[in-house]
């Protein structure tokens, strides 16, 4: 009963500072530091996932219908991947690192120490609300910090969820869950953090970055962007169209970061690459998708009213080569393709975050670099090419937070890739080593000793004490011995 | 002011600062700018900020030259992508990270090293491909005008550009959009920077201050340590612009028993340094300005810490010179003790016991760099773990600077991100990482629709039970 008192209460800005005041005295006191303490924490959400699993995949149900082998491979499987990899590694993690010295500084040794930041705030999305929260809660872990997890709260039952569970099987006095919306995030925002990584959309990705920068705080931006896939002639076309497929309607339906956002091929391929996806589309979620189980929903009713306006303009919405179909009660469309969209429509002026792929046409592959080129850089590039040059004109031209060949979203998973965005698509990576990087502040040691004290460094300043030094600093050995000898000029 | 950004972002997209020759040739042309100016920059030195020639080449344009040296032969294994290793799952896969320019970015420097803190992240910038405007601080005018002449003169014109002005035009500067800001001065103008970088989601990187102390505990080693730590002390206070350093020693820490013996010592090193008095100072840069002038003279009118003066104290508003100033316990609530002081007054804090330090330091917010002299390896280690700056340095002062392959930044209060040597490279780029796959071997399960065996398969490969996938496709694993 106090409980259920307790959560209605508002959470408020003193609220908010009481979390924080809380964290700071465990951190201080050096709880989250402690190896032992890492490990027992990322062990605890180890098993915090293996024994929740139905109930993971029920919530996710709830929020997004989201397919059951997308909860268990996208965010639970994930997640204990990443979980083990950071038990694994973090004892190599957290040892120094030796840094080379000069013969400016001899004789003296260096290293660089990782230490943790302190009290960190991290606000996760709604499309992968499990594995965007608690992936980056494993680094801040794993780099010895105490966080605040602020789940979406358009994915509720993922937020209570995670709230409930984390409370049960983690250490509260260091790791707490906040839910709630817009106010509840501005008071959070409002206190001072020692880092905060928020991962969403560009214009709330500003509100965070303006508050962090009030006090100096560090933050990393996960945001999106439209990322190309542009396709080449002469591929196995239906592998292509089939890996295209899965990163886009097989990723929450498109509703992810690194979805394929539209696709740019030649004007001469353009029906080959058409057929190809109906072909494979029905393969893989038959004659009426709106039926499929193996599809998420669109996440509520304003996304599904901002994706059908998309849709439904007018200059747009006579370009439908497949699908088009709706239902509005189960907030679900149809894998939708369109052809030749105006470049000013708004569907191609905006991140998707949906089932609607189109597909522009351009003469000659090499056009579509200056296409991507001339839109904000995106967080995901692909190209589906057997040329050599062309990849490699691919890679060098396009910027984006990471670039995939011949294959979509697959980057996610590999760990010793940074993830991150570039540009308007955010600031900061992570995964793997980079998230424990990210969460830790890298600190420089110089050793010295009292031998080798040089009186040149001192004044009164002399001529010959000028030219020893330009000696010095020059870094050569024949060059000191003459300074020393008297044979250079000052 | 407009057009020459546009025309910046134009170079930037045409490629003209791509490729390696185009870098090296800029970063060959810096070194001959400062080579062939050395007097000139000298002179404005001298000018703005009184500073010695030894002191100029030992702080700014040896450091330049040796960065430009060091860039210069590195920069090739620099660019280079780095593979990164792909699990057997993904076979065949080829992974790799590759650094790529950010474009367009801004660089605001200080006035107390104003070439150093000009030039050495411009080193950075080009090294990194991209194309710069740079804003030196009209406080240094005699060197901000040197640059603002001289880059012209020998560097890529439409590539990289120098703005002279005031706060003014730092402002108009913050409103456009840039790929990158690298900012060094104080926290309260560092909040302005992150904000207005903020509305176009423009990566910082921020280089401020605090107040760096130096732990004493050598003085009851040897009378040779003792007499080396007090020389390191004052070259480190003094030295450096005559404290006006983002790195100088701020305050001192020592146990009360030894305050008297570590006050005569540096008395001694500063009158051998420096001179007797206010008339004959020598060796030592004077205040930048009137403003700095009287902000330093304030900090001693409060009586409290004017009664706490042990040494020095003297002024000469005219000529801009405050001499080497010891402080002994001034309160701790006095300004000079909450504030950076950047300047020639140290403060002595004592202690009874020199671990209380720890605490003590703790007790403001995290400082650039933490000195410590001590030769007490348990001591040491309690510092490294239970305090947090940007850089610890043992056993001397300022020298971590020249040290390439440290990164250089704060934490906390002092800033964030780094540079010097690769670092600098690293904070002027964007990793991106590149996967190349292949079309085969195609893996089934990786599609709809979804079964039960499929997701097993997929389960096994995630933990990459190899052996449990072999097991489950010969049909000896039931889904």
């Amino acid at each position: 009963m106090a409980s259920e008192v307790e959560k209605k209460a508002v959470f408020d800005i003193d609220s908010a500072k009481e979390v924080v005041q809380e964290l700071r005295a465990s951190f201080v006191a050096g709880k989250t530091k402690d190896y032992e303490w890492r490990r027992t924490q990322l062990k605890a959400m180890l098993k915090m996932m293996d024994e929740n699993e139905p109930q993971i995949v029920a919530a996710l149900r709830d929020d997004l219908s989201k397919p059951e082998l997308e909860s268990s491979i996208y965010e639970i499987a994930m997640l204990k991947n990443s979980c083990k990899l950071a038990l694994k590694k973090m004892k190599h993690w957290m040892m120094p690192e030796k840094a080379k010295t000069s013969l400016a500084t001899f004789p003296s040794s260096a290293e660089i120490v990782s230490e943790p930041l302190g009290v960190v705030l991290v606000i996760s999305a709604w499309n992968y609300p499990l594995l965007l929260s608690l992936d980056p809660v494993i680094g801040a872990i794993a780099a010895g910090n105490a966080i605040v997890l602020k789940p979406s709260e358009i994915s509720p039952a993922t937020a209570s969820l995670l709230a409930k569970l984390v409370a049960n099987y983690m250490d509260s006095s260091c790791i707490k869950v906040v839910e709630g919306a817009v106010p509840e995030t501005t008071a959070l925002l409002e206190q001072k953090w020692d880092k905060i990584m928020y991962t969403g959309n560009g214009r709330i990705g500003r509100i965070v970055m303006a508050a962090a920068a009030k006090h100096l705080t560090p933050v990393v931006l996960e945001l999106g962007g439209k990322c190309p896939v542009i396709v080449d002639s002469g591929i196995n076309l239906q592998v292509a169209t089939r890996r295209i497929i899965a990163g886009k309607w097989g990723c929450n339906n498109g509703q992810a970061c690194i979805s394929p956002d539209y696709i740019i091929t030649t004007k001469d391929y353009a029906v080959e690459l058409v057929d190809s996806f109906k072909c494979e589309l029905e393969r893989f979620y038959g004659k009426n998708p709106l039926e499929s189980k193996d599809l998420s929903r669109v996440v509520n009713s304003n996304h599904f009213a901002r994706l059908l306006k998309l849709l439904d303009e007018d200059k747009v919405s006579s370009k439908i080569v497949y699908g088009g179909e709706r239902d509005k009660s189960n907030l679900k469309i149809a894998p939708t393709i369109l052809l030749d969209v105006p470049q000013d429509s708004l569907i191609m002026n905006e991140e998707i975050f949906g089932p609607l792929l189109p597909i522009i046409t351009i003469d000659k592959v090499e056009d579509s670099f200056d296409l991507i080129n001339s839109g904000t850089k995106p967080l995901a590039a692909y190209m589906f090419t057997n040329n050599k040059k062309l990849k490699e004109k691919f890679v060098e031209k396009v910027s984006a937070g990471g670039l995939v060949i011949n294959d979509t979203t697959v980057h996610l998973a590999e760990p010793t890739l940074p993830f991150g965005g570039v540009g308007d698509s955010g600031m900061g990576a992570y995964h793997g080593k980079f998230s424990f990087d990210t969460f830790s502040h890298k600190k420089a040691v110089l050793y010295r000793s009292f031998a080798g004290d040089a009186p040149l460094r001192y004044p009164p300043y002399t001529n010959g004490k000028l030219r020893l030094l330009k000696a010095l600093l020059g870094g050569s050995i024949l060059g000191i011995i003459r300074a020393l000898m008297g044979w250079s000029k000052a | 002011m407009e057009k020459s950004i546009a025309e910046l972002r134009e170079t930037f997209k045409n490629g003209g600062t791509k490729s390696i020759s185009w870098r090296k040739s800029q970063l060959k042309a810096l070194l001959q700018l400062i080579n062939q100016n050395e007097d000139s920059i000298f002179k404005a030195l001298d000018q703005d900020l009184g500073k010695s020639p030894v002191e100029s080449y030992r702080d700014e344009v040896g450091v330049l030259k040796k960065s430009v040296t060091y860039t210069l032969s590195c920069l090739e294994k620099w660019v280079a992508p780095k593979k990164a290793e792909v699990p057997l799952l993904f076979f065949p896969a080829k992974a790799e990270v590759m650094p790529q320019p950010l474009g367009v970015v801004l660089i605001f420097s200080s006035w107390n090293f104003p070439f150093t803190l000009a030039l050495d992240p411009l080193i950075g910038a080009i090294s990194a491909g991209n194309t710069v405007l740079l804003k030196p601080s009209d406080l240094a005018p005699a060197c901000m005008s040197f640059l603002v002449e001289t880059i012209p003169k020998y560097l890529d014109n439409k590539a990289i550009k120098v703005v002279a002005g005031g706060a003014d035009i730092g402002e108009r500067l913050l409103q456009l959009k840039w790929d990158k800001i690298f900012f060094t001065g104080s926290p309260r103008v560092g909040r302005l920077v992150m904000a207005a970088a903020a509305k176009h989601l423009t990566p910082v990187t921020l280089e401020l201050g605090g107040k760096c102390p130096a732990i004493v505990d050598t003085l009851s080693t040897t009378p040779s340590k003792a007499k080396v730590t007090a020389k390191r002390i004052v070259g480190g206070k003094w030295g450096p612009c005559n404290g006006q350093a983002c790195i100088a020693i701020d305050y001192l820490l020592v146990e009360e028993k030894l305050a008297s013996t570590l006050i005569e010592l540096l008395k001694k090193t500063i009158k051998r340094f420096y001179g007797e008095n206010i008339k004959s100072l020598k060796s030592i840069s004077r205040i930048v300005n009137e403003h700095q002038f009287q902000r330093l003279v304030n900090l001693l009118k409060d009586p409290n810490v004017a009664d706490s003066i042990v040494y020095g104290g003297s002024v000469d508003e005219e000529k801009l010179v405050i001499e080497p100033t010891i402080l002994l316990d001034p309160p701790l609530d006095s300004e000079i003790m909450s504030e950076e002081i950047f300047g020639p007054l140290l403060p002595i804090i004592t202690l009874k016991n020199i671990e209380e330090s720890i605490n003590f330091i703790n007790s403001k917010s995290n400082p650039l760099v933490i000195y410590a002299f001590t030769e007490d390896e348990t001591f040491k280690k309690r510092i490294l773990s239970e305090t947090s700056s940007g850089t610890v340095t043992f056993n001397d002062s300022m020298v971590q600077f020249l040290c390439d392959s440290l990164p250089f930044g704060g934490v906390g209060q002092s800033g964030f991100g780094r540079y010097h040597g690769k670092y600098s490279f690293d904070t002027f780029s964007h990793e991106k990482s590149i996967l190349h796959r292949g079309f085969y071997p195609e893996i089934e399960p990786r599609y709809p629709p979804w079964t039960d065996f499929k997701l097993l398969f997929i389960k096994l490969a995630y933990e990459f039970d190899y052996f449990g996938l072999i097991l489950l496709l010969l049909g000896f694993k039931s889904s």
